[in-house]
């Protein structure tokens, strides 16, 4: 098989799995999916600060990237990267500069879509 | 049953006696595509091609639709705006600028009334009160909901991906209105049964037939006791938007009560839409009750396929502060008592 | 009518179980596996692609999110992800995609309300908790490491 099939497949079952617990946790606890977002973000982090989500990256790519998780797991690494170079200044800036593409890219696109669109219901 | 005298006007606990019997001279309905495409969607008196109705916002459109069936209901009562002696109206907007901005257009005296989604059957209550108590020959009772309106305001912005729960109803797009006058031929109302608000202690906003269950029960079975009526004595027990779910929750408490209704209980959420047009637990809102009552049951009241009617409006009194503060979400509900032009029964 | 007390709540609650439809979530878990599935394929397709380019793993992170925001955000604009989120459930709103959907449609619904107070205040409304928990969460985490690893 070759590699970009198989990472492909690696992330649509990675990525997969990920979504399929956040629904399981909101169809049994009964959680809204804003908190279960916020939980699973929260979950990245930990994993990542545990030195657990890397070993997920390496194998499922965007699959563990692209999920909300992934998105905890930047921040982490992010300030880890900081406190390393600059030492306990990189507690504050290291998450945000690690996530500054995202986060301006969805800013700067939900700006335009608001130009651009209007909600049809 | 007994004759009352004339000064006799409540009766009961909570119910009131119309000896005048105001007459429902004429309604207007008009609703949202997704409606028409429902079961009455032949029996409305329009479907808007959108829900935008050219207009700038999904609120401005709900205002549209609101002066719209006030337009329709007039034109069939053979009347102008400046006949009207009092318009009553109301909706699920924050500060009911629904209901505001039509009065604006109505340019008459105005009463708001807030109910939830009980707002049709409130304003009729009060709408009789005014007209049988000689306050007003003519009454415009009015009430809107809109999908959109309602999810931006309670849940979330329209185009957000989330998925809803096998309990959530649809609110309604649309709006209702009807002419109350003293006279003329037309199905009269009889009785209101003004309800009081019923906690039993739920809080999920996406299950709102649960919560409003024991308060329509609650409202049903005053009636009943307060009149020495029977379910039987009813062609149909109709509620406003208790659904799937809230539906058997009242049957079940009102039988609890001594009242077995399931031979005339029905509910206009679950007549408004079909089932695969996939709503989870039927429609909701305010013009629920007032579109379905003004496309269909008044038609079947005034051709005398119901003698009796027992409308049942219900809503659940919660805004997005309360459940965020963890508070539980209270029910209400109001019921009219609506007979045929003959009279129906004594 | 006071709030019911305990033992009314608990008589209507056994009443309320007869009626309560089950939540179809084996079905719902089987469509997030698919649907977050998907959108996790596409997003490591764009991250193959711009590794072709010649980025490492490290440097494609940053462009393969943009790309996957900017995808939420058009079919979000286009009026289309509410139907993914639909069938979907937390397989549309968990990705990054989601994310940019939670921004976008607020952004879209608010313009009404003006550019500052609607566009700009609201846009936020639905991802807010998630930027403002994950910094959190992410900063103690970050604490957490400091103070194994960098003792003064």
């Amino acid at each position: 098989m070759p590699p970009v099939v198989s990472s492909l497949l690696a992330a649509f079952l990675v990525g997969g799995l990920l979504c399929l617990a956040a629904q399981l946790v909101v169809d049994l606890a009964r959680m809204q999916p804003a908190s279960v977002m916020v939980l699973f973000v929260s979950l990245g982090a930990v994993a990542s600060g545990l030195g657990l989500y890397e070993p997920l990256v390496k194998f499922g790519g965007a699959g563990a990237m692209v999920p909300l998780p992934g998105f905890g797991h930047t921040l982490v690494q992010g300030i880890i990267l900081d406190i390393t170079r600059h030492g306990v200044v990189g507690l504050l800036g290291g998450g945000l500069e690690a996530a500054a593409m995202g986060i301006t890219a969805a800013v700067v696109f939900g700006y335009l879509a608001a130009v651009l669109f209007n909600p049809k219901g | 049953m007994a004759m009352l005298t004339a000064a006799e006007k409540r009766i009961g606990q909570q119910t009131l006696l119309f000896h005048n019997r105001p007459v429902i001279l004429a309604v207007g309905s008009v609703v949202g595509p997704f409606e028409g495409r429902g079961p009455l969607g032949h029996l409305f008196d329009e479907v808007t091609p959108d829900s935008l109705l050219g207009q700038k916002s999904w609120e401005q459109a709900e205002v549209k639709m609101l002066e719209k069936a006030v337009d329709i209901a007039l034109s069939k009562a053979r009347m102008q705006p400046g006949d009207i002696d009092v318009f009553l109206s109301g909706d699920l907007m924050n500060q009911i600028t629904a209901s505001c901005c039509a009065a604006r257009t109505v340019d008459r005296p105005f009463f708001g009334v807030f109910g939830a989604c009980s707002c049709w059957t409130e304003a009729m209550s009060l709408g009789a009160v005014l007209v049988d108590g000689g306050y007003a020959a003519r009454a415009v009772i009015a009430t809107s909901s809109h999908h959109n309106t309602a999810e931006r305001q309670f849940r979330y912005p329209t185009e957000f991906g989330a998925q809803r729960p096998p309990t959530a109803t649809w609110t309604v797009t649309g709006a209702a209105a009807a002419v109350l006058t003293a006279g003329g031929d037309g199905p009269r109302i009889t009785h209101a049964t003004v309800g009081r608000v019923v906690d039993i202690g739920l809080k999920d906003p996406f299950d709102l037939g649960s919560a409003m269950a024991p308060a329509a029960a609650d409202t049903i079975v005053a009636h009943l006791r307060d009149t020495g009526r029977l379910p039987e004595d009813y062609d149909l027990i109709i509620t406003g938007d208790l659904g799937r779910v809230g539906k058997p929750i009242a049957t079940e408490l009102m039988a609890e009560a001594g009242y077995n209704v399931t031979p005339v209980f029905d509910d206009c959420g679950l007549r408004i839409y079909s089932d695969d047009q996939d709503v989870h637990g039927g429609g909701s809102g305010c013009a629920c009750s007032g579109a379905t009552f003004a496309a269909q049951l008044w038609a079947d009241l005034a051709r005398g396929h119901i003698r009796r009617l027992l409308l049942v409006a219900t809503g659940a009194l919660f805004s997005p502060t309360t459940y965020q503060q963890g508070e539980t979400i209270p029910g209400i509900a109001y019921a009219v008592a609506i007979e045929g032009p003959d009279g129906g029964r004594p | 009518m006071v709030k019911a007390t305990q033992k009314e709540q608990q008589a209507f609650k056994n009443i309320q179980k007869k009626y309560l439809p089950p939540r179809p979530w084996l079905r719902n878990a089987v469509l997030a596996f698919l649907v977050g599935g998907a959108i996790s394929a596409i997003g490591e397709g764009v991250r193959q692609v711009y590794m072709s380019f010649g980025m490492g793993p490290d440097l494609a992170a940053g462009p393969t999110t943009a790309t996957m925001v900017f995808l939420g955000a058009l079919l979000t604009g286009l009026g289309v992800y509410d139907e993914v989120g639909r069938l979907g459930g937390m397989g549309a709103a968990l990705p990054v995609t989601g994310f940019a959907n939670s921004i976008v449609s607020p952004a879209m619904e608010f313009k009404r309300e003006g550019w500052v107070m609607g566009v700009g205040a609201k846009m936020f409304v639905v991802a807010g908790p998630v930027v403002v928990f994950g910094l959190v969460t992410s900063l103690l985490v970050g604490l957490g490491y400091y103070l194994l690893y960098h003792p003064r």
